[in-house]
């Protein structure tokens, strides 16, 4: 629900404070032949392959959204600094709030996690980005790293202004009865509850390690689980997959659960339970 | 849980030109109007009507036009194929006096309607149009049902002679219909709808697909209109604010493709 301006309308009318857009590149990508996303018992499999439309055609969306005042975050991908940078040139020139570096895509060969895994490449991209851009600038990163630590720390010396944790854990279905992996790109990205854990391990341990704000992401369906996030050190949280596990107005719910918890434990500020699992 | 279930091929049949209908076991219930996510293996999962909807049997029916439904065209009995849902909203038979507008391939999309219909007794009128005689099907099986049945052809080669948009005008200048119910080539929907004067109006949408769940987002159309879940039968209240209706739709890549 991010790919089209109508979506995101509606998204934000939900409840949404911004929205992040799909991954933009600089030309138009079908991505791969479905079947590009199913559901599992504890989670959903993608690998839609990063379609889009390039960003020149995906300006009139972003005006559109510009026009009604919705915080837009311009998520991008691309296989080297010179594509990140033109790309967040333009997402700033049409209209965007901020910059997600999508440095994290666990499908596409030459993109996301395979920049995304190396601290030099990631430091590089990032300061090259900052530099050209007057807008913040978030780097999102993978759970499918030995480095994380070092990664995260890649992008806080690239003075990048958050990060953005995690993106889906990469993984496999396949079909016993065809013997076939049922993605047409058999390798793809898990989503939802299940990776909640993993998602808050993340985010706990990169902010033991920085000190710039994390958004946290990842199996968000209740306060309650954006609650943990924000304990383990997330200033802010995105939502995906729940979505289809809540309904489209699971923004709204999300925050009324929260004030309800904050609420009842005394709380008067988000900013007081940041990171307060750390203590 | 919008998982394929690997079903086999139980009987293939011959519609029409480059037509076939595939028949499987399928226990799911489903309402007319809704469709399957349908999976070929190594090729595609495209979405498609239902379009016999028995207890345990259940079947579509496509034309051979692209890679996915090539593959499908080619299979033989007791081939698997997968199958998730019934998806979307189906149609709401309301009314007791019904006109159905089937355009092309769309045909198959209202079948099952007008067959649930006619056991309950509605007066139902149903227009099958196609470009040429050796296009159109479903006329047996409709003439089975208690409908009033018109076939049109663009080139005239079976029934009257034009576009089913002119018989549609010259039957509702006649008389008034409670409801139409219409699927097919979207310019075809799009003339209905503004030619339906005060009636009420469904039409059956169709856009490219993907997850079919309402949540990868590719099938949106007006203000994030999810046409796997809120659709594909929208009605004249929701369809007077989508904008695009009849005017574009979107590729993979999500790039307006004028219709």
């Amino acid at each position: 629900m991010d790919e089209d301006a109508g979506s995101m309308k509606r998204i934000f009318n939900s409840g949404a404070g911004a929205i992040v857009t799909k991954s933009i590149g600089l030309i138009p990508n079908k991505g791969y032949s479905n079947p590009t996303v199913i559901e599992l018992e504890h989670g959903i499999l993608n690998a839609m392959g990063l379609p889009n439309p390039g960003i020149d055609e995906f300006s009139s969306e972003i005006k559109i959204l510009k026009s009604l005042r919705i915080p837009l975050i311009g998520s991008i991908y691309g296989k080297n600094k010179d594509e990140f940078v033109k790309l967040a040139v333009k997402m700033e020139k049409y209209g965007a709030d901020a910059i997600e570096l999508n440095m994290s895509c666990p499908h596409v060969k030459r993109y996301g996690l395979e920049i995304g895994s190396n601290p030099k490449i990631v430091r590089d991209i990032t300061k090259h980005v900052k530099q050209e851009s007057n807008i913040p600038v978030f780097v999102k990163i993978s759970p499918n790293l030995m480095n994380i630590i070092e990664i995260a720390k890649a992008a806080e010396k690239a003075e990048a202004d958050a990060i953005v944790a995690i993106n889906t854990v990469k993984a496999m279905k396949i079909d016993i009865e065809l013997n076939t992996p049922v993605l047409s790109n058999k390798v793809g990205g898990y989503s939802g509850s299940a990776i909640k854990p993993i998602g808050v391990r993340c985010v706990y341990d990169i902010a033991k390690n920085v000190n710039i704000p994390i958004i946290g992401v990842g199996g968000i369906n209740t306060g309650e689980d954006a609650l943990e996030y924000i304990m383990a050190g997330a200033s802010a949280v995105q939502i995906g997959s729940g979505i289809y596990y809540k309904g489209i107005d699971i923004f709204k719910k999300v925050c009324k659960e929260i004030e309800r918890w904050m609420k009842k434990h005394g709380y008067k500020k988000i900013s007081e339970i940041i990171g307060v699992a750390h203590s | 849980m919008n998982y394929p279930k690997i079903v086999k091929i139980i009987e293939i049949k011959n519609e029409a030109k480059n037509t076939k209908t595939i028949k499987f076991k399928y226990s799911e219930k489903v309402k007319p109007g809704q469709f399957f996510m349908i999976w070929i293996p190594d090729v595609d999962e495209i979405p498609m009507s239902v379009s016999y909807i028995d207890k345990r049997i259940k079947a579509i029916t496509f034309r051979n036009i692209g890679d996915a439904t090539n593959a499908l065209y080619n299979l033989k009995k007791d081939d698997k194929i997968g199958i998730r849902g019934p998806y979307g909203n189906g149609f709401k038979l309301i009314g007791n006096n019904i006109l159905f507008i089937g355009g092309g391939t769309g045909i198959a999309t209202i079948a099952p309607s007008i067959e649930l219909l006619s056991k309950n007794n509605a007066i139902i009128t149903v227009i099958l149009g196609a470009k040429t005689k050796n296009e159109l099907f479903f006329e047996q099986r409709i003439k089975k049902t208690s409908a009033k049945l018109y076939v049109c052809t663009d080139d005239g080669s079976k029934g009257y002679h034009g576009l089913a948009t002119d018989l549609t005008e010259e039957l509702i200048a006649k008389k008034n219909y409670d409801s139409i119910i219409t699927c097919g080539p979207e310019l075809m929907m799009k003339k209905l709808f503004e030619k339906r004067k005060k009636m009420n109006f469904q039409a059956s949408l169709e856009r490219f697909m993907k997850c079919g769940f309402g949540i990868c987002g590719q099938c949106c159309v007006g203000d994030g209109l999810r046409v796997c879940v809120e659709g594909p039968v929208f009605d004249e209240n929701i369809l007077k604010y989508v904008k695009d209706f009849g005017i574009f739709k979107r590729d993979s890549s999500g790039k307006k493709i004028k219709i």
